[in-house]
């Protein structure tokens, strides 16, 4: 490629830092093979013995490539925010691999895991609690490079928290402000600098405009994509806000239950959906144009989700499906395409427009 | 959705009937480093049968004023100015026994967050069991049997076996379940529903809707529908009002309002949320953020974020944005807007 990482920075505000400087558009990143994270479940005080696990991830394939952005839906309890806690070592998988540029994370260990923790950055849900309330704005953005003293020598950090600060659009004299003095969005860029002091390669975004107000919302969306067009970011952006995830996602993965149902280019899973749990939830979804009110199918579901301690045979799903038959109890479908052009978790998969098309 | 709610003469509020009345009111909270105002003026009415939309962002002023209307705000710290009248009788005029005796029957509320408003101590039955023996002096036998027959009628599935089990042992959608059966345990005339389906997830969302609809056909009252959510707004209700800074900024049938906004705000609200029907281009956020309550902006308040604001020599004489205060004001018929150019708006993003 044109020019070494390492001569340009997250710090490069210039935005001359593309993704060519990094490496090919559409390069594998992040692999996920057969991720699973069970919890165990434990009875007694003293003499604890386990009772049972959490599946709260069981069997999740994912792959990730340079410069795109992967969306990742489901509802609460679907192990999405499990999924993020394992790709950035917070978690150790119970069983399956994560593959980071071909190497397997687990394998990882000293310089290797902190080169990856560098390179996978995350932003969190709440910006209220995840940052600290008696760090100044600067120490949050900074903190970073105590750990990786080599990305910012030490007299040019508070120039570049500055830009840093600047870059996601904050006044960079706010550098020794604390978090109380800040709104919710003003917060979510602090959490987003901090990202990007480290340079990272790959930003796993938890639900990252979930608690903003919808004005707000977009404000930090445009600075995501703008920022990936900058730096060449990929991200993992994981949401239960189907509207948002369709917005600013290349491909999307359905999560119930702890496994992928489904998963396509936002196009295919959206407008052809395959999976009677992804129609579901695309149907449940209120739509914002008077005229399209009505026009499209509800389907409700029964019930509740199944507990993810003691999930059902075969499909997990089959509980509260409508197309359920002998074979979903005793078989669990495999996430492969059967005909609809793009992969869907059913036995009896059948693509199905449930949301209206706006014809502009 | 249903067929009813696609039916013009059910979407239209009718004329007669009205249960509430609230005129110019304001609410604002002393404290010791200022005061804060959270309601500045504000008027709406609901009929029988109608659903009102409150259309806001946090610190609008939308939930400050439902419970202004509850009557659960402290006063000291807030002070509670205007008229509320239901079904004709104002409520502010009342003495405290007064106001309880016409709300506790008239008007209930239901909240976000069920778990932290069920008391996580009793069982549910109890609790919703409670408004019979307090409100109509029913004995426990008799509370719980119609707390079951309740549960029933919210759809809690195995009524009679979990009416004995605890909030904790419910999920979030049944939790609200048992609360809005708490609400309409005593026929209420007025529902308030203050973000009742944001803490939940989106197909249970559509569920707790559809049965809060429902209740309302049977039952033909009133709901007030707090929420942030636009397409919650346009998939059950019939009229909405957009708060902003503690004020009403339009007003009209959600039909009309959302296919053409008449402020700023409104149209800047459209404007910057995603859609799941289409891809759709790069968002228009609003610029800036919503205002402080205790240092609202002069003038107009939307006006340090609005696209349309004319300052100085370009504003027409007496309309200058930042200085004087637009009124809600007809703007076409059956349509309010508190903007002065609200008719260079309007046609701006036709459908």
């Amino acid at each position: 490629m044109s020019e070494p990482s390492e001569s340009t920075g997250a710090t490069a505000v210039s935005g001359s830092n593309g993704a060519s400087a990094r490496g090919p558009l559409g390069e594998t990143l992040l692999e996920m093979r057969d991720l699973q994270k069970h919890f165990p479940l434990t009875q007694g005080i003293v003499f604890k013995r386990t009772i049972g696990h959490v599946r709260a991830v069981d069997g999740v394939n994912m792959t990730l490539r340079r410069g795109e952005t992967v969306g990742l839906v489901g509802e609460s309890g679907c192990g999405k925010s499990t999924v993020s806690k394992l790709l950035v070592a917070l978690e150790k998988p119970t069983g399956g691999t994560i593959r980071y540029k071909g190497t397997d994370v687990a394998s990882m260990s000293g310089r290797a895991l902190k080169q990856y923790r560098r390179e996978v950055q995350i932003i969190f849900q709440d910006p209220y609690s995840s940052l600290n309330p008696r760090m100044t704005v600067g120490d949050i953005v900074a903190e970073g490079w105590s750990v990786h003293s080599d990305i910012a020598p030490r007299k040019d950090r508070l120039k570049r928290t500055q830009e840093l600060l600047d870059r996601v659009g904050l006044n960079p004299d706010y550098v020794n402000r604390y978090p109380h003095q800040f709104s919710g969005g003003q917060r979510q860029r602090i959490g987003i600098a901090r990202a990007l002091a480290l340079r990272p390669e790959v930003i796993v975004c938890d639900e990252p405009v979930s608690a903003l107000d919808v004005s707000v919302q977009a404000q930090v969306v445009n600075l995501l994509e703008d920022l990936q067009d900058d730096f060449g970011l990929s991200y993992l952006f994981i949401a239960h806000d189907l509207s948002v995830v369709r917005h600013i996602s290349d491909r999307v993965s359905v999560m119930y239950l702890g496994s992928i149902v489904e998963e396509g280019t936002d196009e295919q899973v959206y407008t052809t959906p395959s999976h009677p749990y992804t129609q579901a939830l695309l149907s449940s979804v209120p739509l914002h144009e008077p005229h399209l009110r009505g026009q499209k199918d509800r389907i409700l579901l029964q019930g509740d989700v199944p507990s993810p301690a003691d999930p059902p045979s075969g499909c997990r799903f089959r509980t509260r499906c409508w197309k359920a038959q002998d074979i979903c109890a005793t078989e669990a479908p495999a996430l492969v395409d059967r005909g609809q052009g793009h992969p869907a978790a059913c036995h009896f998969a059948e693509a199905r427009t449930v949301v209206p098309v706006e014809i502009d | 959705m249903s067929q009813s709610q696609t039916d013009p003469t059910t979407r239209r509020a009718t004329a007669g009937g009205q249960l509430l009345e609230v005129e110019d009111l304001h609410v604002e909270f002393r404290q010791r480093s200022g005061v804060v105002n959270a309601v500045n003026g504000i008027s709406y009415s609901l009929a029988e049968g109608e659903t009102l939309a409150i259309l806001g962002e946090s610190g609008s002023g939308k939930s400050v004023s439902a419970q202004a209307i509850m009557g659960i705000l402290d006063v000291p710290p807030a002070v509670i100015q205007g008229a509320i009248r239901f079904e004709g009788r104002d409520l502010l005029a009342m003495s405290a026994e007064e106001q309880r005796q016409v709300r506790g029957p008239g008007i209930s509320m239901i909240f976000q967050d069920a778990l932290s408003s069920l008391n996580p101590v009793y069982s549910v039955g109890w609790q919703i069991g409670e408004m019979f023996r307090v409100h109509q002096g029913a004995s426990r036998k008799e509370a719980k049997r119609k707390a079951v027959e309740l549960m029933d009628r919210v759809r809690i599935p195995a009524a009679a076996k979990r009416v004995d089990d605890y909030p904790h042992q419910f999920s979030g959608g049944m939790r609200q379940r048992v609360m809005i059966a708490m609400t309409i345990a005593l026929d209420p005339r007025i529902l308030i529903a203050d973000e009742p389906t944001t803490a939940l997830d989106v197909t249970v969302q559509a569920q707790v809707m559809d049965l809060l609809k429902d209740l309302q056909r049977e039952t033909g009252m009133g709901l007030i529908l707090i929420t942030h959510d636009l397409g919650v707004v346009n998939e059950v209700a019939d009229n909405v009002a957009v708060m902003y800074a503690g004020r009403i900024v339009e007003r009209g049938t959600v039909d009309d309002v959302f296919t053409d906004a008449g402020h700023p705000y409104t149209e800047g609200l459209m404007a910057s949320v995603p859609q799941v029907e289409a891809k759709g281009g790069r968002l228009q956020p609003i610029v800036g953020q919503p205002p402080n309550l205790a240092a609202i902006p002069s003038g107009c308040p939307f006006h340090p974020r609005c696209a349309h604001r004319r300052l100085g020599a370009d504003a027409a004489p007496g309309r200058e944005c930042s200085i004087d205060v637009p009124p809600l004001r007809q703007v076409v018929p059956g349509r309010e807007a508190a903007c002065h150019y609200s008719e260079e708006v309007l046609g701006v993003r036709a459908v």
